[in-house]
């Protein structure tokens, strides 16, 4: 029908179109559309083009902007088909322009005038067209323009326009919440409206002023909750049924709605239980959109005061989401589950082997959400191995968005739960090394801060067996090819101060390590900052020592170079070191302390100690400060630029303009270092000291510990790690597993490879020990609380000394103590058979033929529309429409609604009416679905005449252009 | 904000419909069209419809050669836009019969005016055939 009355296009549009839709590749396409650019170019700008011809190339601007290309030249001329009396022109017109601008371009002044006139049409269409407009292209500016019209039309006789003006309303809350603050009562009004589109369409404005504001919003609960019954008894028009079920989507917003106002209100939660019960119990769970609405509940469920029973529902819809073959199912499912999970930890623990079967399989969109899942349920009697695995995860993904997320993830959760220092570090040594780049630098400064500060208040010989442990893995990393500039930096760092500390390294090895860096990586001038930073220290600390400091050929080369870097920072710090060279032992000592980067420094901020020094310089004749305020107009340009600087590095130290010619290294300040620095530091010009802080804001503790102190400060960072009382297990366990972790990559290939390799040994033993290793890795991360599990891991510490082979037999008794991050290494006899086969049949149903289940899903689906179809406009529509408008009315005048038998009765009867075609045609669905009967029965006709008239027109179904005719919903 | 685009893309890549609710660049629109229609594509079917990109949640299906691809943001129940997806497509059936991806080529304005109606300011604003259809069918009477 519409398509038939809507060929009335030119064979030019038609051509066009045609050419589109069978070109074969984008670079096609864009030649074909350049092409329509310079055609368009010329024909727009034509005298006296009929309005149906403009219409047209109107649209065919829109294809031109849709496929990639700019077409702002004929903007203007969509903006003049907005004033065409022809609805449809104007619609078209209206389409254009909200295609094309965006709500600040120039051109909407020129719109705004047609859009108030509009507002007031008299035809319905038209104001609904500008309404339309209203919601996309009206901005903060021009919403006084149409704001009175548009409240105005919020009484329209006309349902669609009521509704396009609740969300044109909306619109102005979203872009300028002020404009329309005293307006806001107008969508409780309408939410009550004697129309279910307008009611539908009013929950959207109410969900977000919901979200912003629950208190104001809890009177409304009870009519919420009634709505929701009403709309769940299906006392909306059939019209709104999608697939047998009542206004679904309605549905959806509505529990939304109860879910942030029942969240921590036991009051307004106790309104919900039955209706959300009722849902529960009602839904379809054999279609889509039944376990959508599902899912709406157990997301309701999670987020309102708990109630037991309905806790106990979400439980088992949760578990058939799960056990379902269909990865949907399973996505919410697992979504699901991190979200029930707060309120009843144990739910996780039925649900093991399904989760750890997401977590292994392909699809990366289902791998994700449980590592999400898996993120909410860490404690620290499992971080050890869900870490190892994000961190697993995160080094084979390239996306950078997703990587940086996991990345962060794992930072936090190794922060809040590490089981040990050395645990952390390593642990963030891996992510530091896969993904540096990406993770905040806060993070560095909280490990360096951890390694230096180690076990706070603990003895000393941890705090440097850490160190040293430290030290060990950041020599054995170092030499890797392309690690982040950020993981750099902290090697250098701690190598610098610790690298020496435990007389197992001599400092030429390290200082050697320390030029390999700095040359290898000799574009990245921080990285350099902090390679001769970390030299200076460990020079200082020998001639500290009173060991004769040699340095090496390589390290002298560094440093000339350095010398005469173009950066000043870098210049500075060389020139520094080579003083430091020539001090002696007492005053090495002053300036780099041992182990000093946790000690306060005390900040001599009005600079005292040059009093005397400044005295001098006046008695010789020097002139007095002026303070800034006094010298307003002698401001020069490199004053100016040091001042613009310190307003960036505010968060530092804030140094005051004018202070620039005093003493660079601003910390510990020992008289003596500073009249040495301020001489071998050349050029000591204002420009210079700005460059100096630019730097070191940019480089946060880099060279001196003072600087370093200020920037590790990290205030309000809570101190996570420490020492908690952890289960006993888990020193051993993380000690165990030091090795493992430190050479991560190579030895997680490892394991993967002798897996992969027992897999093809035999495909029985396979799924044996397939299933061992998911319930080893089940155990370990969702606790041992489980039956199932305590009589695994009993079997699995008992079996292996009897059965296993002797080859992984040394493996085995190794860590038979830790039964946490080692366990897929284990192998195992056949244990429980019951989970056995349920994951052994779960995985094969599941590749048994998932295109034929899909194409059972389409095929109900469509069968179901055809039927929706044709109930909609047999049954008696506008009755029920009428009782909603009476029950609303009830709502209005009893405050809280409750339904009067008399109605009830009668939705009864309705809702019986209206079940029993609907479960028939349900039963058939099933049924026939095998026959496959695709056609539509009515469209047979019209399609083939649709057919004939496109060949007619030119276009056939020629091997270049097959998709382009088929059925979509065949 | 709820969705935040609705696009229609061939096997190709080649976008049939795009409507989106936040304003893009012509340049940024072609970037994430490609890079969406990419990793859709690299999806097998039994995988979930479902892909995150960026700071969108995908949700896309599949028609005859035709992807209907729906960003929305985290608060959206997936499974819901999946089947406003099939929504969307009935409806464009109903009025179309047998509804192809020509129709949609040679009908740009209307496929666009019904999502006009169904959807506003990102939210799903109407979900019954009759209401969505019948300001088109006027339109089409007035012409």
């Amino acid at each position: 029908m519409g398509s038939q009355g809507g060929f009335g296009q030119s064979k030019e549009f038609l051509d066009l179109i045609k050419s589109i839709g069978e070109a074969r590749s984008k670079a096609e396409e864009d030649r074909i559309v350049l092409h329509e650019i310079e055609t368009l170019k010329r024909r727009i700008t034509e005298p006296d083009i009929p309005k149906r011809k403009m219409k047209e190339y109107i649209i065919r601007l829109v294809y031109v902007e849709m496929l990639g290309h700019d077409a702002s030249f004929g903007y203007i001329h969509a903006v003049k088909m907005t004033h065409d009396d022809n609805i449809h022109l104007k619609r078209t017109g209206y389409l254009a322009v909200t295609l094309f601008l965006n709500e600040d371009h120039d051109l909407i002044i020129l719109i705004v005038n047609t859009i108030q006139k509009d507002l007031k049409s008299d035809n319905y269409l038209v104001v609904c067209a500008a309404l339309n407009v209203v919601c996309k292209l009206i901005n903060e500016e021009t919403i006084p323009a149409v704001l009175p019209q548009v409240v105005e039309l919020l009484g329209h006789q006309k349902e669609a326009v009521r509704k396009k003006a609740v969300m044109a309303l909306h619109r102005f809350y979203q872009r300028a919440p002020s404009s329309v603050n005293h307006l806001i009562s107008n969508f409780r009004k309408r939410l009550c409206d004697n129309d279910p589109g307008v009611m539908g369409a009013t929950l959207c404005p109410l969900y977000d002023l919901i979200t912003i504001d629950v208190n104001a919003y809890k009177d409304l609960v009870a009519s919420f909750a009634s709505i929701l019954k009403q709309v769940a008894e299906r006392r909306l028009p059939k019209s709104y049924d999608y697939h047998q079920m009542p206004a679904p989507f309605i549905q959806i917003k509505l529990l939304k709605i109860l879910a942030l106002l029942g969240s921590g209100d036991k009051k307004a939660s106790e309104q919900m239980y039955t209706i959300v019960g009722d849902i529960m119990r009602k839904c379809d769970s054999t279609s889509n959109i039944g376990n959508a609405v599902l899912y709406e509940c157990i997301c309701c469920i999670s987020s309102i005061h708990p109630n037991p029973k309905l806790l106990e529902s979400a439980a088992d819809a949760i578990a058939k989401f799960l056990k379902s073959d269909s990865h949907n199912l399973k996505y919410l499912g697992i979504d699901a589950l991190g979200r029930l999970i707060k309120l009843s930890p144990e739910i996780a623990e039925q649900h093991q082997l399904a989760v750890i079967d997401c977590l292994e399989d392909p699809d990366d969109t289902l791998k994700r959400k449980t590592f999400e899942l898996l993120y909410k349920m860490t404690k620290s009697s499992n971080v050890e191995v869900i870490v190892d695995r994000m961190i697993d995860y995160m080094i084979n993904i390239n996306d950078s968005h997703n990587k940086t997320e996991i990345a962060s993830r794992c930072v936090e959760l190794a922060e809040q739960f590490a089981p040990s220092n050395q645990w952390f570090i390593q642990t963030m040594n891996r992510v530091f090394e896969h993904a540096g780049d990406l993770v905040n630098p806060k993070v560095a400064h909280n490990l360096m801060r951890l390694i230096a500060e180690g076990f706070g208040e603990e003895d000393d010989t941890a705090d440097s067996q850490l160190r040293s442990s430290a030290v060990e893995s950041y020599l054995r990393i170092v030499v890797e090819p392309k690690l982040p500039s950020t993981f750099l930096q902290v090697i250098c760092w701690v190598l610098g101060e610790y690298g020496t500390a435990d007389g197992k390294y001599s400092a030429s090895y390290i200082t050697g390590k320390l030029c390999d860096v700095a040359e290898a990586y000799s574009t990245d001038d921080t990285v350099k900052a902090y390679a001769i930073s970390a030299l200076m220290k460990i020079y200082s600390f020998e001639i500290a020592a009173g060991r004769k400091v040699d340095v090496l050929p390589e390290c002298q080369s560094f440093i000339e170079e350095l010398l005469a870097s173009h950066s000043t920072d870098l210049q500075q710090r060389a020139y520094e070191l080579q003083a430091i060279l020539g001090l002696d032992a007492n005053v090495a000592t002053n300036i780099m302390p041992m182990d000093a980067s946790c000690e306060d420094i005390e900040i001599d901020r009005s600079l005292s100690f040059l009093n005397g020094y400044v005295q001098q310089s006046i008695e010789k004749g020097a002139q007095p400060y002026i303070p800034e305020s006094e010298r307003s107009g002698m401001t020069d340009v490199s004053s100016f630029r040091s001042q613009e600087l310190h307003e960036v590095s505010s968060h530092a130290l804030r140094f005051e303009a004018y202070e620039l010619p005093k003493p660079v290294m601003p910390s510990r300040v020992s008289p003596i270092e500073q009249s040495s620095s301020n001489e071998l530091v050349p050029a000591p010009e204002p420009s210079y000291h700005a460059e100096m802080h630019q730097v070191a804001s940019s480089v946060p503790s880099v060279s001196d510990p003072g600087s370093l102190e200020l920037k590790l400060k990290l205030d309000g960072v809570q101190r996570k790690w420490g020492r908690p009382t952890y289960s006993s297990a888990a020193p051993s366990t993380s000690n165990a597993d030091i090795p493992k972790i430190q050479n991560g990559a190579p030895q997680l290939d490892a394991v993967s490879s002798s897996s992969s390799k027992a897999v093809s040994y035999d495909s029985r033993r396979q799924q044996v020990e397939i299933s061992a290793e998911k319930q080893k890795l089940a155990a370990s991360l969702f606790g041992g609380t489980s039956k199932s599990h305590k009589r695994q891991s009993s079997g699995s510490q008992k079996v292996p000394k009897t059965n296993i082979p002797a080859a992984e037999k040394s493996h085995v008794a190794k860590n038979a103590t830790s039964d946490t991050a080692v366990l897929e290494r284990t192998p195992q006899p056949p244990p429980d058979l019951l989970d056995l086969d349920e994951s052994a049949v779960s995985s094969s149903a599941q590749s048994v033929d998932p295109f034929k289940q899909l194409e059972g899903l389409l095929d109900l689906n469509q069968d179901t529309s055809t039927l929706t179809t044709s109930d909609a406009s047999a049954s008696g529509a506008p009755d029920v429409m009428s009782l909603y408008g009476e029950t609303t009315l009830n709502v209005q005048s009893g405050g809280v609604p409750n339904l009067l038998p008399a109605g009830r009765d009668e939705a009864n009867l309705l809702s019986g009416l209206a079940g029993t075609p609907n479960r028939n045609g349900h039963g058939e669905n099933t049924v026939t679905n095998p026959t496959q009967q695709l056609n539509k029965g009515p469209n047979a006709k019209e399609s083939l005449e649709k057919d004939a008239l496109v060949r007619q027109l030119g276009v056939t179904p020629t091997g270049q252009n097959p998709n382009l005719f088929r059925d979509l919903l065949g | 904000m709820g969705i935040r685009f609705i696009l229609m893309v061939n096997k190709q890549g080649q976008t049939r419909l795009a409507q989106y609710y936040e304003y893009l660049t012509i340049e940024e629109r072609r970037a994430l069209e490609g890079e969406i229609v990419r990793k859709c594509l690299a999806r097998t079917e039994q995988q979930c419809s479902f892909v995150e990109h960026r700071n969108y949640k995908i949700v896309y299906r599949r028609y005859a050669s035709l992807f209907f691809l729906v960003g929305v943001d985290n608060e959206e129940n997936e499974l819901a836009i999946l089947e406003f997806i099939h929504l969307l497509v009935e409806t464009m059936d109903r009025h179309f019969g047998n509804v192809c991806e020509l129709d949609i080529m040679f009908h740009l304005e209307k496929a666009h005016f019904m999502l006009e109606e169904m959807v506003m300011n990102g939210c799903i604003v109407e979900t019954s055939k009759s209401n969505i259809l019948g300001p088109i069918q006027l339109l089409e009477k007035a012409s």
